[in-house]
């Protein structure tokens, strides 16, 4: 695995846009910005109505994934192209969940929408007609999914990364600053958990760092590389952009995305919770 | 929550109407009720900058949070009490940055000229 194997530049997106076998897809934490315009030949997936279960907490299962890629007209040897905006958090959410789901050939936008737009590229309303397929998806690839008692089992034996602010992390902040502060859940991180901000990955125009930069964060920040990886944040899309850093970027073997995340752990009865900045 | 539509509500169900958060411009905010809301407006020119991005910085200056401008040039943050750092970019490699001092249940409002 290569950065190449996974990150294409948008120069490659220009170049190769309309290639048979080739489809791009926008997933955005603002479920509106691809109505307001998108790259070009670009399908929309919505993370919450599309990838999640409308009744329970979980993601829509192995026949909604398959008949969501179906119509929306992915063949299973396509080669998917994400990108999204907020620095391709939900577009790096995505490419976990085409992953867990089996999708061989995914790739991300490097800096997604934001680099894209800073760069004056061309975004288009018009919405691409496809013709459905008949997606089959596999069943979930759990090595790369992580769930609470496992969690709870991997305070003081595995790393631990918190991915969220330090304010967050700290448990002054109960969510993103760009979100009400109102849940209702107690505040705080996992005792034994690093702190790494998911944006000490990326650069100011949301393209990843260096690998060797990559690295020296997390060295620094305490994470033992030799060691199994659980990641977590508050919902689970902002750790998944820290799962694509250690599994598709630094080549991690065993490396897990929490989705539970915070608003699961912090409401749990009777679990450890650390406050303050540190670990 | 309780019975009385309290400002905390309307704060809330403005940002959730719009799914999961980054609320991309929108009706300014007049009442924080319980958050700290820091918010405002990207122009050049005297025109609104519509295609760009507001980042968030804390007093470490670590990045805590970004959203894309609307189209009036209007951003939006539910921060914390404390000091921060409200940071513009936009096409053309344009960037400004503004000091604001956040506080629970006040609205702050910036006028960033880039």
């Amino acid at each position: 695995m290569s950065r190449s194997d996974v990150l294409v530049d948008a120069d490659w997106v220009e170049a190769h846009n309309g290639d048979p076998g080739l489809v791009l897809v926008e997933v955005d934490e603002d479920t509106s910005a691809y109505d307001k315009g998108h790259i070009r030949n670009a399908v929309k997936i919505d993370w919450k109505k599309d990838l999640q279960d409308p009744v329970r907490r979980d993601f829509v299962d192995k026949d909604g994934f398959a008949a969501l890629l179906s119509q929306r007209g992915i063949s299973n040897d396509d080669t998917v192209v994400l990108y999204g905006g907020n620095n391709n958090w939900f577009a790096a959410y995505a490419y976990w969940y085409f992953k867990l789901y089996g999708h061989q050939n995914v790739k991300l936008l490097d800096g997604g929408r934001k680099k894209w737009e800073l760069e004056s590229r061309e975004l288009v309303t018009e919405v691409p007609k496809r013709e459905p397929t008949s997606y089959t998806a596999e069943d979930q690839n759990l090595s790369i999914r992580a769930f609470r008692d496992e969690v709870v089992a991997a305070i003081g034996d595995k790393n631990l990364v918190d991915v969220r602010s330090p304010d967050e992390f700290a448990g002054r902040l109960l969510a993103p600053a760009h979100l009400p502060q109102e849940q209702a859940q107690r505040g705080g991180h996992i005792p034994t958990a690093k702190n790494v901000p998911w944006s000490k990955a990326a650069e100011e125009d949301g393209t990843f760092k260096s690998d060797d930069a990559l690295r020296a964060v997390y060295s620094e920040a305490g994470v033992d590389f030799d060691t199994d990886t659980i990641a977590y944040c508050r919902i689970g899309e902002r750790s998944a952009h820290t799962w694509f850093v250690f599994h598709e970027l630094l080549g991690q073997p065993n490396v897990k995305n929490y989705d539970g995340s915070w608003t699961e752990y912090g409401s749990l009865v009777g679990v450890p919770i650390k406050t303050g900045d540190e670990s | 929550m309780s019975a009385d539509a309290s400002p905390a509500q309307t704060a809330g169900t403005q940002a959730a109407a719009a799914g999961c958060g980054a609320p991309a411009g929108g009706a300014a905010l007049t009442d924080a009720g319980n958050q700290a809301v820091v918010q405002g407006l990207v122009t050049k020119d005297g025109s609104p900058v519509g295609t760009g991005y507001a980042r968030l910085l804390n007093s470490d200056g670590e990045f805590v949070a970004e959203v894309p401008l609307g189209e009036d040039g209007g951003f939006r943050f539910f921060a914390a009490s404390g000091s921060w750092t409200l940071r513009v970019l936009a096409p053309g490699g344009v960037r400004a940055e503004q000091a604001v001092a956040a506080a629970t249940g006040k609205v702050v409002n910036l006028e960033v000229a880039v």
